[in-house]
């Protein structure tokens, strides 16, 4: 038996969000994987819970008439896996959800929940921030589209007010379009760890691929929230696709960072380990876009 | 406390259950239902020993709410015989390879492993490892277990094969 007090169960999104504006301090529970082991804990006891999870409206992955894609929060790591629209256009976040846990919570956890916990480890977090996503919160007074570049406001705080719900993540896609991505997750076991830390990167060549047009770095893991690095970012875009390109990565990558020690790793390894998966992670992105390093 | 029924497919039955809203899957399965083979282990989604499948699909028991079921197909262990309670080939393979050792894990292995077990091309070792990675055993240091699922799996597709 779950430690809480009252539960309520929405029928439909409108209903939700009509129940968080009268009780705007009741939990929102998605898949649970994170509340439920909380109520557990004792930590949550006596705590109002409005259910979503049967709410299918906010299941699943589709695309606009513009290419943009949209993916309801409910969506499971697995159905993010395993969906057409994700495998064609950004299979990168396939991968990285893939790493979370191990089956049974990847069939269980949800994508909008693993970003509305707004921890710095979110396995999603990092492609997401990568790919200039944009976060539907709507409340029953209405709707606002913020970049997801803005929601995280600290460790486990983001800029979703008590009557608001994430009700879609967009893709635009002039983010993934012609764009290639790999995510590096560093973990000290293979299954059911959090990382040690993530890379998330993803690169647009231009036509002849010999230079970037556009690279994207982001890091999960290296500061108290998932982070860009717009340094090395900046200094990358334009440069030609050789060895050159490396080493300015990972000469500027440090400075958008900034890790810390935990019972996990130092803060050293972490900057050790920022540079290497940037590096990693900007080479698989560069030969998936059908380009080679030369020199 | 809030009560309610719910109606949800269990071991291929329809069921109807009158719970308590904050009763989990696990709570509902051993408690209402009497299925026992569900283990109550750390109730936090670590082990696995309290796996099902829902609609298919492996789920921990423990951190699932019960009222979710509702309008779902659940399977647990004691769905894999049949009608005259002989196990299936699956549970068999557990005992002929020696991977049950204390027990209490086995029930959720046997159930991850489902998925697997009726792929239609042959696994990895690697790729078994990988399916039951939300669950721990204890006792056995899982080789046994790998082998198992493995020799069920072969043993699937050779019997698909020859009835086509
Ligand atoms: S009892 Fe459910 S995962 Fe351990
Ligand atoms: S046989 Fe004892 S825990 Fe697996």
């Amino acid at each position: 038996m779950y430690d809480f007090n009252t539960l309520y169960e929405p029928n439909t999104v409108e209903e939700a969000l009509a129940l968080k504006k009268v009780h705007p301090e009741a939990l929102l529970l998605a898949g649970g994987s994170d509340i439920l082991i909380k109520l557990r804990e004792g930590k949550l006891a006596g705590c109002d819970i409005i259910s979503i999870y049967m709410l299918d409206e906010l299941r699943g992955v589709s695309i606009q008439d513009n290419g943009e894609l949209i993916i309801r929060p409910l969506t499971s790591f697995t159905g993010i896996t395993m969906d057409p629209l994700i495998k064609q256009h950004v299979p990168v976040l396939g991968d990285a959800v893939d790493q979370i846990g191990g089956p049974q919570i990847r069939n269980i956890g949800t994508i909008g929940g693993n970003i509305c916990n707004g921890v710095t480890s979110a396995d999603s977090a990092t492609t997401l921030k990568a790919y200039d996503a944009i976060l539907e919160l709507s409340s029953a007074d209405g709707v606002r589209n913020l970049p997801y570049a803005e929601f995280n406001l600290g460790p486990g705080k983001v800029d979703l007010k008590p009557e608001e719900i994430l009700t879609a993540i967009r893709i635009p896609k002039e983010s993934w379009d012609q764009t290639c991505g790999h995510y590096i997750k560093y973990a000290k076991r293979k299954a059911m760890d959090i990382a040690t830390l993530g890379c998330s990167v993803n690169v647009k060549l231009t036509k002849d691929k010999k230079h970037i047009e556009r690279l994207r770095i982001a890091f999960g893991v290296a500061a108290p929230t998932p982070i860009r690095a717009l340094t090395a970012e900046k200094a990358a875009n334009g440069h030609a696709v050789d060895a050159h390109l490396l080493d300015i990565i990972t000469a500027n990558v440090e400075a958008d960072v900034r890790p810390r020690t935990s019972w996990r790793a130092s803060k050293e390894f972490r900057l050790h380990l920022v540079k290497e998966l940037a590096r990693r992670a900007t080479v698989a992105s560069i030969e998936k876009a059908g380009g080679t390093i030369h020199g | 406390m809030a009560k309610k029924a719910i109606t949800c497919t269990v071991n291929g039955k329809k069921r109807e259950y009158f719970i308590d809203v904050r009763e989990s899957l696990l709570d509902m399965l051993r408690g209402n239902a009497g299925l026992d083979s569900v283990k109550h282990g750390c109730d936090v989604g670590e082990c696995g020993a309290c796996t099902v499948l829902i609609n298919g699909l492996p789920f921990n028991s423990c951190i699932y709410l019960a009222i979710w079921a509702d309008g779902k197909e659940i399977m647990t262990l004691e769905g894999l015989s049949d009608v005259k309670g002989t196990i299936s080939d699956i549970q068999q393979a557990f005992i002929d390879e020696g991977a049950v050792q204390c027990g209490f894990c086995t029930p959720g292995f046997i159930m991850s492993s489902i998925p697997i077990i009726n792929k239609e091309n042959p696994s990895t070792r690697e790729e078994i490892r990988r399916q039951i990675s939300g669950n721990l055993c204890r006792c056995t240091g899982y080789e046994k277990i790998v082998d198992a699922i493995e020799k069920t799996q072969k043993k699937r597709i050779a019997e698909k094969k020859e009835t086509v």
